[in-house]
């Protein structure tokens, strides 16, 4: 595709639609815009435009469409695979003023909301009324649109699910500017193709979110931690399963080990509960009464005990909680701290394999001479893995982060993996997912986009 | 090495409703847990436990209606030896110094102990009194602020007072009681383990007629001189600092405030 070159009158165009405020021209554009969270990518728009409702989302993709100028969309910017970095320039769709929360359905368990409201207020104004929305990723500044548009997961996923399964109904922004409701209210929905459940996870390349009717549960009332400790790695990851098919499913299941935990000390200046093993699990439990979480987390000890585990540490109050979860968000900016800079794999494979896979990723250590740190979903098989620079110089750094990440994708595929669990492909993985997925597959992906989006406007070179 | 842990049981959260005739907090009902800042005093005595080495043993003991077992049980899981409960229908509604008067009382019936180690204060009643008032119905010395346990001796401890423009390095001689401030070490977590194996253990009872005082005004809500006049919500506000200049002064300013209030060591 070849975009016309963006110019004053595209600019005085937008100005027209949203106001000069919210219309910032390239040169006065911050470098914060021109990357995400991990950085890797970078490119700078040709304007960032702030919009504040579906109709002006409308009538600037009516206007790109007419004008062929790129489009990408844009929320907090914490994605981690370059997603809302416009590489063609072009506009930059900054969704991040559009936080209204417009309806809580009490009755259908329904929260309708805009794409700019931040995960962390969802979570909030759910619970402050009674709800839970499950989906918890690590990053809670991420916005629900962002983590629609990355179908994100979030520690959550072993008894809940991921983003896809709590979005009801989407309205979404076409690439020539038609508005379309996919879904609703409904629970069950057999009529025809899901182009709900298409859009999510999407990263932006088919349409755009305007506004999203998420499914909320009861509040779970009680809530119980594990912190398990097991006198190796392989031991405690391979519990797992066990605890899984056990009475009653954690919320969450997430393995740590000494190395990281350590680093998590440093970075906090504050000590972990317990440092007793070289590896742990958490495990979470929820529930609506004392008696139902406390039968739970009972079957899961004692399954973990016949496992190998030392003892299970509970953690039953808000004090213990933070001190435990407190650490465990520290995680990955403790490991940021300790090094120069690094990359990410968010490999997902299946639950039984988990353990395989982290021990190869100790022997791509030691094989490609680089650190290499772990941690993460024990329990729904989606793997952090953390390839480290250190004192690496760049050109050596760019060869050795690129064979470590060929083994462990390679790996992946072997054990029937797939290239990302929650983050997404965007623009950093999609190498590695055309290596991983088939040919069939990637032409169905590539004709879906050309439906959507026949002059490939709308966020350019991402997925596929 | 005996020593002692005086816990308490809290409400679990802040939402608790004042009994307006008596002035005391209406605890029924309300899930409870045991007071955050014993948590630290217990993980300190277990600490001193292990220095003190062979044949030492760390006892709780704590106040309160029967259904306050479950923070003595919790105690066990984190590795404390026995318990004792003063638990009387005598001893309810008591002030600071009724508290501390029938702590006193309970630590002469299940005692000796060389060194007896209390948390900083109750985040129900909040006054960091009743440890030091304990010691001194007890006629023992006391320390308050205690940041760091520097050496455990035969007959004596050395601690380190947190005051708030001075640090004291103390030794005191046992018998003794400590309060430790909050984070003098992170408290361990209960463990499983424990629960199963101590799920059957015996705890000391101990009724008003199981102490040497047996006067039921010298307890609870009669024996205390502390009269509740008025109850009200505390003021609150929020204080904005400004700061005003170039960058660097800004800069420069703020770290100065950062280090008058100890964020920065």
């Amino acid at each position: 595709m070849k975009y016309k070159a963006f110019d004053a009158a595209d600019l005085a165009a937008l100005r027209a639609i949203c106001g000069e405020g919210r219309v910032t021209a390239r040169d006065d554009i911050g470098e914060d815009f021109c990357h995400d969270e991990l950085g890797g990518t970078f490119s700078r728009p040709d304007a960032r435009v702030r919009v504040t409702s579906t109709a002006e989302i409308s009538a600037v993709m009516k206007y790109a469409w007419g004008h062929d100028i790129p489009v990408t969309v844009r929320g907090s910017g914490t994605g981690l695979v370059g997603g809302a970095v416009p590489l063609e320039g072009g506009i930059l769709l900054d969704t991040s003023m559009m936080t209204k929360i417009v309806e809580l359905d009490e009755r259908n368990m329904t929260l309708t909301l805009e794409p700019g409201v931040l995960l962390m207020d969802v979570a909030k104004f759910a619970e402050e009324h009674g709800f839970l929305y499950p989906p918890d990723p690590g990053e809670k500044t991420a916005t629900i649109g962002g983590n629609i548009s990355t179908n994100a997961g979030g520690m959550r996923a072993v008894k809940y699910g991921v983003t896809r399964d709590y979005v009801r109904g989407l309205e979404v922004v076409l690439p020539n500017g038609d508005v379309i409701e996919l879904g609703g209210k409904v629970v069950k929905n057999s009529s025809g193709y899901s182009l709900k459940d298409l859009i999510v996870g999407s990263e932006g390349t088919l349409g755009i979110v305007a506004r999203a009717t998420l499914r909320l549960l009861p509040l779970p009332k009680y809530k119980i931690s594990l912190l398990v400790p097991f006198p190796d790695l392989e031991s405690a990851v391979n519990a797992v399963p066990e605890v899984i098919r056990s009475a009653s499913v954690p919320t969450a299941v997430e393995f740590m080990e000494r190395d990281v935990i350590l680093a998590a000390e440093e970075f906090q200046a504050r000590k972990f509960p317990d440092n007793s093993a070289d590896a742990y699990l958490l495990l979470t439990f929820d529930g609506a009464s004392r008696e139902e979480v406390e039968l739970a987390y009972e079957t899961a000890a004692k399954t973990c005990l016949a496992a190998g585990a030392s003892d299970a540490l509970i953690s039953d109050t808000q004090e213990r909680n933070e001190a435990i979860w407190s650490a465990r968000g520290a995680f990955l900016e403790a490991i940021k701290a300790s090094t120069t800079e690094m990359d990410e794999c968010d490999v997902v494979v299946p639950r039984s394999r988990v353990a395989e896979f982290i021990l190869y990723s100790r022997e791509v250590q030691r094989r490609r001479n680089i650190r290499i740190r772990s941690f993460g979903h024990a329990g729904d098989g989606n793997l952090h893995i953390y390839v480290l620079r250190d004192a690496l110089g760049e050109g050596e750094w760019k060869a050795k982060l690129a064979e470590a990440f060929g083994d462990l994708y390679a790996k992946a595929r072997e054990l029937r993996g797939q290239v990302s669990g929650e983050h997404g492909i965007g623009y950093a993985k999609k190498a590695f997912f055309e290596e991983s997925a088939s040919p069939e597959a990637l032409a169905l992906m590539r004709g879906i986009k050309a439906v959507f989006d026949p002059k490939g406007i709308l966020n350019p070179h991402k997925v596929v | 090495m005996k020593i002692l842990v005086c816990i308490k049981q809290v409400p679990g959260t802040t939402q608790v409703e004042i009994d307006r005739e008596t002035g005391t907090l209406k605890r029924d009902g309300v899930p409870a847990k045991m007071n955050p800042f014993d948590l630290y005093a217990l993980e300190t005595a277990m600490r001193i436990k292990a220095k003190a080495g062979d044949g030492s043993e760390v006892a709780v003991l704590t106040m309160g209606p029967p259904q306050c077992e479950a923070v003595v049980r919790e105690a066990f899981m984190m590795g404390a030896d026995r318990g004792a409960i003063l638990s009387d229908r005598a001893f309810g509604g008591a002030d600071v110094l009724m508290t501390s008067f029938t702590l006193a009382k309970g630590v002469a019936k299940t005692g000796p102990y060389d060194v007896i180690v209390c948390g900083r204060q109750t985040t129900d009643g909040d006054t960091a009194q009743v440890g030091p008032e304990m010691a001194e119905w007890l006629g023992i010395p006391h320390v308050a602020n205690v940041k760091s346990i520097d050496r455990v001796g035969a007959g004596s401890i050395d601690v380190t007072v947190d005051l708030p423009d001075c640090e004291i390095a103390e030794r005191v001689p046992f018998p003794c009681l400590i309060s430790v401030e909050k984070g003098i070490f992170e408290p361990r977590l209960p463990s499983y383990r424990l629960k199963c194996a101590t799920a059957g253990r015996e705890i000391a009872w101990l009724r008003l007629a199981d102490l040497d005082d047996t006067d039921p005004k010298h307890y609870g809500l009669n024996g205390s001189p502390t009269q509740v006049k008025r109850i009200f919500p505390p003021e609150s506000h929020v204080e904005r600092v400004a700061l005003e200049g170039d960058d660097k002064a800004k800069a420069a300013r703020l770290a100065d405030i950062l280090d008058e209030r100890k964020f920065l060591r």
